[in-house]
């Protein structure tokens, strides 16, 4: 597409305030961390004056404006105070009616006022990242800033240099939890804040966990969060991560998820994104040895003028291997959706299975689908697909329902919940499945979809 | 039970129906017959409440309501089922759910409370015996991977789950082996009562040596160019439709 | 079977590029080099009108002020810009009374095209606009199409004949201003045909316009203008070729295309420019804007192409579909192999009620070249009843080239159903074995299945160019496969 390529003239503008906060406070968002970690920060805060906060020119932020939340003056960057800690935990989430091993975190910081860490069966540990590299300093060596490495997206390096907490998960070989552990990550404040966190899972061979991470907002304020999690998974394990989005139309959610996978290993996401005013979520699966096989999903329900954007990119390396995406989104009001997925498969990836599919419906003409399923193909023994739809629902399937009694009302209802439940029936934890479920049900009719327990108003 | 009269229609504004009249009542079986094109499925849609064929003239009284006015859905909670000739596969909805949303919407229109979740499963367990339809099937999304048998079978259980008045059956039996369209037609009769109704919509005399039809119409170029008994059908199974074809254009040009 | 395979690709690609020659035509040149007294000097030798020079040098002027686009999938190395002839003519052996008589080398390099400018040799059916370098050499037909009402000529000549015509749609669909090409094309274009269907004239025959870059060290910048008027039909064709040489060349076209209410526009593109050496050193460089705006009801433009040739091609026939109820189409093939790459694709933009479009897209790659398929679908709000189906195929004939698929989709209407497919794969190796077991060679049976792949879009060419573009792939890819 012919297009002028414009150099954004506030390009440095908006990044430098950033910069400005990372030599301000340099000592203060070091000072938890091990000095591992904080090794990473002068090359992050350098490749992030390289690189800026993604505009409109960079091709994968096409369609994404992040200026309303980068723009904006927030009042805190860092470690919340221990008494808002106490209040958080007084918190309960609906979705903790799962038999879950639970961590509440508060703005992605991990309490202060718990156990830091603690173990679980089977000697899978779980607790702060800060806490965390005192025992387990040459695991932390080993993976951490190692699956982000080279990534071209600025706000990651931003939150290797800025982020100063967050959770730390280590499962042993040959660990198999059967509980999931689930992270409920809840943002409140009495100010505007922008806050960046940092995970690290290492998942070691022939082990099983799945992690469950539910977002949430409590209070009205703006709110900018900035996340990446780094997975390894080792080989022959299993590991699934679902992420339930349920933040309000005042909050930008921005996670990067990095899954870097062993041979023969196996790994879902499952991004579900209920509620939230800008999100974006960037999934990155790297297929790092022969027969490992990936999954990524993706659900988006958008109204009013929520943004959800969806990034995927599945890197074959390996021969042998299989991904398979799935997102769809239901978009109403004025709300718009991204997709942009991409395979690829690298030279000397032969034998790869590789498919994607993105299918989006819009409810109004004020609401926009914006996708880009991408190839990109550098061996020859492959079968890739992929394909993207936006329609409508569709009317001989309206029709069926009426005729069987079912009211037009209803039937569409039913037909968005069918459309969406193809993304929740992978769930494999049958009570979140269910949860799910009856939560996309509640959102669909237009009910918040906070949870039932709950006293915040996040809608 | 149902009274068309000069029914016209048309779509994308070429006019299928050209002035149907016909009476069914209770407990008459109907068939109508005809070739390819003649406007059967067309007929049957417009009477199931599908909005996409625009009715020019004529008016549909049932149970003494006029039937155009009301939406699909009322129509099917008045007792009017339509067995699709290709039924739709809904992915992500499964056969439990969509089963119970419409039964209770049926109830709830008659004035009653909605099923517990153990009747409703009861409900499904015998009707599901009576058309002798796998059980796996009511655990998977309405007609997603069903084979054409299946499909078709999962029509005539439906309409043993609501019970209808006057069913619309549009080409059960095409795309059926003789042991799947013996179970279809078995549980049509198992459904008959003395006060339903069936319109049954075929190409072949064949289902109609199963459910055996009181009356016989032949429609051509969108009118009924014949009505007997169930002879007819056997005429045209012998003779096959072209001289009902010449018979009809005859008379368009004695007109 | 593999090293089978890897044989024969090598047997195969060593063929050569048959339309490779040179011929040494007396050839007027103006210095290399680009500025504005160039742009004068080529507007002077054209006597050209004072509004059409204006036109170039503010198309110059905004040129200067871009950069060239990095955003396609391609390797492009640098282009100096001052180390091209922006004006090649050939020359007129002697002047004779009779203007219309051709060079009789000249007419001989286009015989050896299988291009004869002879009306009578020339297939039945079929008008062609001869181009060299940057002249029109001989436009055939052009009395007996006069008589329908029909305009076909150079560019060259329709700016003097039919000024109005000329002013009034050029840069309609591709403004100067459209990227770095079209900028640099409106600045510095040379000739190119012109073509005008009036109300209610269905095209007696086929049109056509041949290129022929023959000169070294030359660019060459045409720009066609296509009218077709209310209710009229014209198929138009487009092939293209060039000499064998170790320098890239430059190749930087406009199509326009407007079609009025009612009116079909197929246009068909077989472009086999040279693709360079088996090394990768030399072939054109193929960066082209074509587009076609269905300005009428129910108006409908159709391109399709078989894109085998040049080094690298940077091109995306497109249609603003901006008349109620109009079609957009594109069907592509496009063959890389060697070292050849190419990014092209569509863009189709539904701006009226109900309007359609479909796109079917092949990318074969081979050898060690890159293939991208890139194309948007852009549905504006206005545009109700909107209607896309898109597949992108690719094929990959050996495990060190690549293939790949950028669709972009923007939906801002929600009555609108767009539906993207693609698929990559190779040749089956069943497939194969399949043809082998009936006594077929592996080397046909990739052609058979290259060609049966192919099909649907080749099935879109006029007859006698669909026979030339089946041969043409089986040249270009004959046998390789890994």
């Amino acid at each position: 597409m012919p297009k002028k390529i414009t150099v954004m003239s506030n390009h440095s503008e908006r990044s430098d305030k950033y910069i400005d906060i990372y030599r301000e406070n340099i000592e203060r968002i070091s000072f938890s961390s091990s000095p591992y970690i904080n090794s990473f920060r002068e090359k992050a805060i350098a490749e992030f004056i390289k690189l800026g906060i993604p505009a409109k020119n960079n091709e994968s932020y096409r369609y994404t404006n992040l200026d309303p939340f980068f723009k904006h003056e927030f009042k805190n960057y860092f470690m919340p105070g221990k008494q808002d800690f106490i209040r958080a935990e007084k918190f309960r989430c609906d979705v903790t009616d799962l038999d879950a091993h639970g961590i509440v975190l508060l703005n992605g910081f991990y309490p202060t006022i718990n156990d830091k860490i603690r173990q679980l069966p089977g000697g899978v540990w779980i607790g702060s990242l800060n806490e965390a590299s005192k025992i387990f300093d040459s695991h932390i060596e080993k993976h951490y800033g190692k699956y982000v490495n080279g990534n071209s997206d600025g706000l990651v390096h931003l939150n290797t240099a800025l982020a100063s907490g967050g959770v730390f998960i280590y499962v042993p070989a040959g660990a198999v939890l059967k509980k999931p552990v689930q992270i409920i990550n809840l943002v409140e404040s009495d100010e505007d804040i922008f806050n960046q966190h940092r995970n690290l899972v290492i998942v070691e061979k022939n082990a099983d966990i799945t992690l469950i991470i539910c977002d949430h907002t409590l209070s009205p304020q703006k709110f900018l969060t900035n996340a990446v999690t780094e997975i390894y998974v080792g080989e022959n394990s299993h590991f699934d991560i679902i992420r339930v989005q349920n933040e309000h139309n005042n909050a930008a959610k921005i996670t990067h998820t990095f899954i870097h996978q062993e041979q023969n290993s196996h790994a879902s996401s499952n991004n579900i994104t209920l509620h939230g005013g800008l999100v974006r979520n960037s999934t990155h699966h790297y297929l790092g040895g022969e027969g490992a096989e990936c999954f990524s999903y993706g659900l988006y329900l958008a109204d009013k003028f929520q943004h959800v954007d969806n990034f995927v990119n599945v890197n074959h390396a390996y021969p042998n291997c299989t991904s398979n995406q799935l997102f769809k989104g239901v978009l109403d009001d004025m709300s718009t959706g991204v997709f942009n997925g991409r395979i690829y498969v690298n030279k000397g990836a032969q034998g790869t299975s590789a498919y994607q599919k993105n299918n989006n419906i819009l409810l109004t003409d004020d609401a926009k689908m914006y996708t880009k399923p991408q190839l990109e193909i550098y061996a020859d023994d492959v079968k890739c697909s992929h394909g993207a739809t936006v329609g409508q629902l569709d009317n001989n399937a309206l029709f069926y329902l009426q005729s069987r009694g079912i009211s037009k009302h209803e039937a569409r209802l039913m037909l968005m919940y069918g459309f969406a439940h193809e993304v929740i029936q992978n769930i494999r934890v049958e009570p979140l499945r269910e949860r799910m479920d009856n939560l996309v049900m509640q959102r669909l009719k237009g009910e918040l979809s906070r949870c039932a327990s709950c006293m915040v108003k996040c809608g | 039970m149902l009274t068309i009269n000069n029914l016209k229609a048309a779509i994308n504004g070429k006019v299928i129906l050209k002035g149907i009249s016909l009476e069914v009542k209770a407990g008459e079986i109907h068939a109508l017959m005809g070739p390819n094109g003649s406007g059967k499925s067309t007929l049957a849609a417009i009477l199931a409440g599908r909005e996409f064929a625009e009715v020019l003239e004529g008016t549909v009284t049932y149970m003494g309501k006029n039937l155009l006015e009301m939406p699909a859905e009322e129509r099917s909670r008045e007792g009017i089922f339509l067995g699709f000739q290709y039924p739709i596969e809904i992915p992500g909805v499964s056969m439990v759910n969509f089963m119970k949303s419409a039964v209770n919407e049926h109830r709830k229109y008659k004035g009653l409370e909605p099923l517990s979740a153990s009747d409703f499963l009861k409900l499904m367990r015998e009707k599901k015996e009576l058309v002798e339809i796998d059980s796996k099937l009511a655990n998977r999304s309405v007609n997603e991977g069903f084979s054409g048998g299946e499909k078709k079978k999962n029509e005539i259980f439906q309409m043993a789950m609501l019970e209808p008045k006057l069913a619309i059956l549009d080409e059960t039996d095409s795309g059926l082996d003789i042991d799947a369209l013996r179970i279809v037609a078995n549980g049509v009769n198992k459904l008959r009562r003395p006060d339903t109704s069936a319109i049954v919509i075929t190409h072949y005399q064949r289902l109609l040596d199963y459910i055996i039809p009181d009356v016989v119409h032949v429609l051509y170029d969108g009118r009924i160019v014949k009505t007997a008994g169930r002879e007819l059908a056997i005429e045209l199974e012998e003779k096959g439709y072209d001289w009902i074809k010449r018979d009809a254009e005859k008379n368009n040009s004695d007109e | 079977m593999e090293k089978e395979q890897n044989r024969i690709l090598n047997d195969v690609t060593s063929g050569e590029y048959k339309y490779g020659f040179y011929s040494d035509i007396e050839t007027e040149k103006i210095p290399k080099g680009l500025s504005e007294d160039v742009i004068r000097l080529i507007s002077a030798k054209k006597e050209e009108p004072e509004w059409l020079l204006e036109f170039r040098l503010k198309a110059f002027r905004y040129w200067q002020t871009m950069k060239m686009p990095l955003w396609a999938n391609l390797k492009i190395p640098e282009i100096d810009y001052q180390d091209i002839i922006y004006y090649a003519a050939p020359k007129p052996k002697k002047i004779t009374g009779n203007i219309e008589e051709i060079d009789p080398d000249l007419k001989k390099t286009f015989d050896k095209l299988g291009i004869p400018l002879d009306e009578q040799q020339h297939l039945a059916g079929i008008a062609v606009d001869a181009i060299m370098d940057s002249v029109s050499v001989k436009t055939t037909f052009r009395e007996t199409l006069a008589e329908s009402g029909i305009i076909f000529c150079s560019f060259s000549d329709a700016v003097k004949e039919y000024p109005d015509l000329v002013r009034r749609y050029m840069g309609s669909v591709v403004p100067y201003t459209d990227n770095f090409f079209a900028a640099l094309n409106s600045a510095v274009f040379s000739d190119g045909s012109f073509c005008y269907i009036p109300k209610g004239v269905r095209c007696p025959m086929e049109l056509s316009t041949y290129f022929r870059i023959n000169a070294a060290n030359t660019g060459q910048f045409e720009r066609t203008l296509l009218i077709a008027d209310e209710e009229s039909y014209v198929s138009y064709l487009e092939g293209c070729t060039a000499p064998m040489r170790d320098e890239n060349q430059l190749h930087a076209a406009i199509v326009e295309i407007i079609a009025e209410n009612h009116a079909e526009v197929k246009y068909s593109t077989v472009q086999n420019w040279y693709p360079g050496d088996k090394e990768g050193k030399g072939g054109i460089f193929n960066f082209v804007t074509k587009r076609g705006l269905c300005r009428g009801e129910n108006s409908k433009i159709s391109w399709t192409q078989v894109e085998t040739g040049s080094a690298i091609t940077w091109k995306y026939p497109s249609c603003i579909l901006q008349g109620d109820n109009s079609t957009g189409e594109f069907y592509s093939v496009a063959v890389t192999n060697n070292h050849q790459q190419a990014d092209t694709g569509t863009k189709m933009v539904h701006i009226g009620k109900n309007t359609k479009s479909t796109i079917v897209s092949k990318g074969i790659s081979a050898g060690f070249s890159q293939n991208s398929y890139r194309g948007l679908v852009k549905v504006l709000k206005k545009a109700s009843g909107a209607r896309n189906f898109s597949q992108c195929d690719s094929l990959l004939l050996g495990d060190k080239c690549g293939a790949h698929t950028f669709p972009y989709l923007e939906v801002d209407n929600h009555t609108a159903i767009v539906e993207h497919e693609a698929t990559t794969s190779k040749i089956g190796e069943d497939q194969i074995f399949y043809c082998n077991q009936r006594g077929i060679s592996t080397e046909d049976a990739i052609g058979l299945i290259v060609n049966g792949y192919a099909k649907e879009v080749i099935n879109k060419l006029p007859m006698e160019f669909a026979v030339e573009a089946q041969k043409l792939l089986q040249i270009s890819l004959e046998g390789s496969v890994g």
